[in-house]
Order: C-alpha cells, then sequence, then structure tokens
C-alpha cells in the first residue's frame, strides 16, 4: 500500500516536470510530435528505473555517513557523502551508455526508433535529479527507490506525450507573432502545470 | 592560426541577442524553481556563472588532449567537479540559501548551458576566450533569473531580498499578494511573457 501511495504520488503530486521543472530543456525541443515524444518518454523510465537503484544502493553502502562501517571498523566515521555528485553522474552516463550498446544488440528495432534519445538523456535533468531526491528524501529500501524511479518516469512521459499532443493541435491556430513557438509553448506548459496543480490536495 | 577575436562580441552577444535561455532554449531545468526569491535566484546565477566560466577554461586547457570518444564524460566529471566546489561553499558560508536551493545547485552539473558551451565553444578556442565566453553565457542566464525572480518576489510577497516595498498602506486599502505567483506554474508563464517582449523588440528572432 505503501508503493502504491508513493508510485501515485511521484506520478502526479511531485510530477517531474510540473512541480520541479526537472528535464525541461529535453521536454521542450523534443515534443514537437507525439511519436518522438513517446520514444523518448519510454527512454527516460527506463534509464530511470535503472540508474536510481544502483545510486541508492551506491549512496547506503558507499557514500553516506559510517556507509563503509562494512569494511571494518576503522571505516566507520568516513563521511563521503560530497562525492556525491560526481559518482552519481558517472553512474548515469556509464548507464546510458551501457543501455545503449545493450538494446543496439538486442532490439535493433527499438534501437532504432530511442537510438538518438538514449545519448542525450545522460545530460537529462530528470535523471541526476532523480537520484538527488532519492538522497535528499532517505528512502528506506530500495523499492522504494525502485518505485519512485518508475513513478517519476511515467510522469514525465506523461507530461512530453501530452504536451506534444497539445502542441500538434496549436499548428492551427492563430498565436502572436512574438509569441510563437517558444513563448506559446512556456505558457502552455504554465497553464498545464497549473491544472497538475490540482492533485496537489490529495491526500496518500 | 591568427583569428582576431571579437571581445564585446563574445561577451555581450549571449547576454543579449543569443541568450541562452530565451533564445538558445538551454538551462531551463533547474533555472525555474529557483526564482521565487530574488536572493536566491542571485547566487543561482553567481554559481552558474563561476561553473560555466571555469569548466570552460579547464576543458579548453585539456581540448586536445581529450580523446573524442570519451569527452562527454570527461566534461561531465570536469563540471561536476566545479559544481561539488561551489556546493560545498555554499553549505559552508552561506548554509541557509543552500538549504533553500536544495538540489538544484547538484543540477547545475546537468545545465544544458554548461555542457553547451563547452561542446559548442571551449572544445574549439583558447582558455581566455573559452573562459570569457563561458562567463557571459553565465551572466545571460543569471540575468533571466533575476528578472523572473524580480517578478515573483514582489508581486508574490511583495518583498525585494525580504525588504517590504509594497506599504502597508496598500494592503490597508484591499491590495493583497498573488499567491498563485510563487507557484511553480507562474515562473514558466513569466519566462514567456519575457520571450515575448524580446522576440517584439527583436523581430528577427520570431519564428515562422
Amino acid at each position: 500500500m505503501e508503493y502504491l501511495s508513493l508510485f501515485v504520488k511521484s506520478i502526479f503530486v511531485d510530477n517531474m516536470i510540473f512541480a520541479y521543472f526537472l528535464g525541461m530543456c529535453s521536454y521542450l525541443a523534443v515534443s514537437k510530435n507525439v511519436k518522438t515524444a513517446t520514444g523518448l518518454g519510454i527512454a527516460v523510465i527506463f534509464v530511470l528505473l535503472v540508474t536510481l537503484p544502483i545510486n541508492y544502493l551506491l549512496n547506503e553502502h558507499v557514500l553516506k555517513a559510517g556507509a563503509l562501517a562494512w569494511l571494518g571498523p576503522q571505516f566507520a566515521d568516513i563521511d563521503l557523502s560530497f562525492l556525491s555528485f560526481i559518482v552519481f553522474i558517472a553512474v548515469v552516463a556509464a548507464i546510458t551508455q551501457i543501455v545503449e550498446m545493450v538494446v543496439e544488440k538486442f532490439s535493433p528495432s527499438l534501437y532504432s526508433s530511442l537510438g538518438i534519445f538514449l545519448p542525450l538523456i545522460a545530460v537529462n535533468c530528470a535523471i541526476l535529479g532523480g537520484s538527488l531526491f532519492m538522497q535528499e528524501r532517505d528512502f528506506v529500501n530500495v523499492g522504494e527507490a525502485t518505485v519512485y524511479a518508475l513513478g517519476s518516469g511515467i510522469g514525465w512521459a506523461l507530461a512530453i506525450v501530452t504536451l506534444a499532443a497539445i502542441r500538434e493541435k496549436m499548428a492551427y491556430s492563430q498565436v502572436p507573432a512574438g509569441l510563437r513557438g517558444l513563448g506559446i509553448t512556456f505558457i502552455t506548459v504554465g497553464l498545464m502545470a497549473i491544472s497538475f496543480m490540482t492533485f496537489m490536495g490529495i491526500q496518500l | 592560426m591568427k583569428e582576431k577575436i571579437n571581445w564585446k562580441e563574445v561577451l555581450l552577444q549571449p547576454i543579449f541577442k543569443g541568450n541562452p535561455v530565451t533564445v538558445l532554449v538551454l538551462g531551463i531545468c533547474s533555472s525555474l524553481a529557483v526564482t521565487v526569491q530574488l536572493e536566491g535566484a542571485m547566487v543561482m546565477g553567481l554559481s552558474v556563472i563561476i561553473v560555466t566560466g571555469l569548466s570552460s577554461f579547464v576543458v579548453s586547457l585539456l581540448r586536445n588532449s581529450i580523446p573524442n570518444r570519451i569527452r562527454i564524460i570527461v566534461q561531465l566529471v570536469v563540471v561536476a567537479l566545479m559544481v561539488i566546489l561551489v556546493d560545498q561553499f555554499l553549505k559552508a558560508y552561506m548554509y541557509s540559501v543552500s538549504k533553500a536551493l536544495s538540489v538544484y545547485v547538484g543540477l547545475i552539473i546537468t545545465n544544458c548551458i554548461v555542457m553547451g558551451r563547452i561542446e559548442a565553444y571551449a572544445l574549439g578556442n583558447k582558455p581566455i576566450p573559452s573562459l570569457l565566453d563561458g562567463l557571459a553565457n553565465g551572466a545571460g542566464y543569471a540575468l533571466i533569473l533575476i528578472v523572473v525572480a524580480f517578478f515573483r518576489e514582489l508581486l508574490g510577497s511583495g518583498t525585494l531580498f525580504g525588504v517590504r516595498i509594497i506599504p502597508e498602506s496598500f494592503y490597508a486599502a484591499g491590495y493583497m499578494d498573488n499567491g498563485l505567483v510563487i507557484l511553480p506554474p507562474m515562473a514558466l508563464i513569466i519566462l514567456g511573457l519575457i520571450v515575448w517582449v524580446q522576440r517584439s523588440i527583436q523581430k528577427d528572432l520570431q519564428e515562422k
């Protein structure tokens, strides 16, 4: 039950895009049509799902204050948490590289549809942001971290697919010249975020 | 290679005409959540200026010895190093601001401005111009942050830097702070309006 509420919460209430603005760059750049947006969304879910548990374990057993105690009592008071940025980003970059190679080897069709987006994901703030939020929130076990990863990935994918759908329709409307393109997209996302705020009051 | 560098161009281009946020759409990720208070936005802007400047400088120094295939990882490590320095500095000297910025300081690593400038400029230019290019792009970013934060803090809480600007008599006459401006969506809408203003002035930026 706790997992379920964490899951729903990370999709709607703590939505990566609408509540924290994470992954905005690719969100705005790749939301011109629904098909590519879906591809990128799936790739983000996938990478989040792989990197977050790994970073969680690293944080618990290597980086946290006192986490190295399993090496022996003389390591018990070492605090490596200042290294967490560099470790997390290295894991994210390495995992995206591995995921790219594995997908290319075993599922060429998926690779050709995700292909160009996979390397981009290494610098997607949503992935690193997920890891940093995980560190800040102190999840109790790796299961919670995994559920959080899945939920926030789905939330991100949902947001990009809806925005892409809206932008496809927007091609038919009369937008003031200065607002065309970027400006109106910002305002659309703002309005979408207001509608997502209605989920905020939900108590889970 | 005796290329004359136009210093004015390097410095001013990123601040107005080629602003990384409103024109190139880079680095929006971490920028909007920190604009509720002007102070936080200032600190964030400064951190980004320092990180982009220094990491462009370092990568440019290393540019001839980085193998092309693994350059992304090398760049990420350099950037992460700078961000760790900034983060530790903030934690030591400005703890309350560092708490308010929470994960967004760490997210400077994946701020597309930093990586974008390294890829586009520092890899092909000498260290000093790269340093200036990084600083100027950081400044363009900081400018937008400060403008957004100015409106959000003024309209949302009636203060600037925590000092009350809107006089009590206004409140007595029925004026109320706009709570919506503090919430995340309005940051996007304000940014959209800034883009609109900029594109109405510089017509050549308009999209068809």
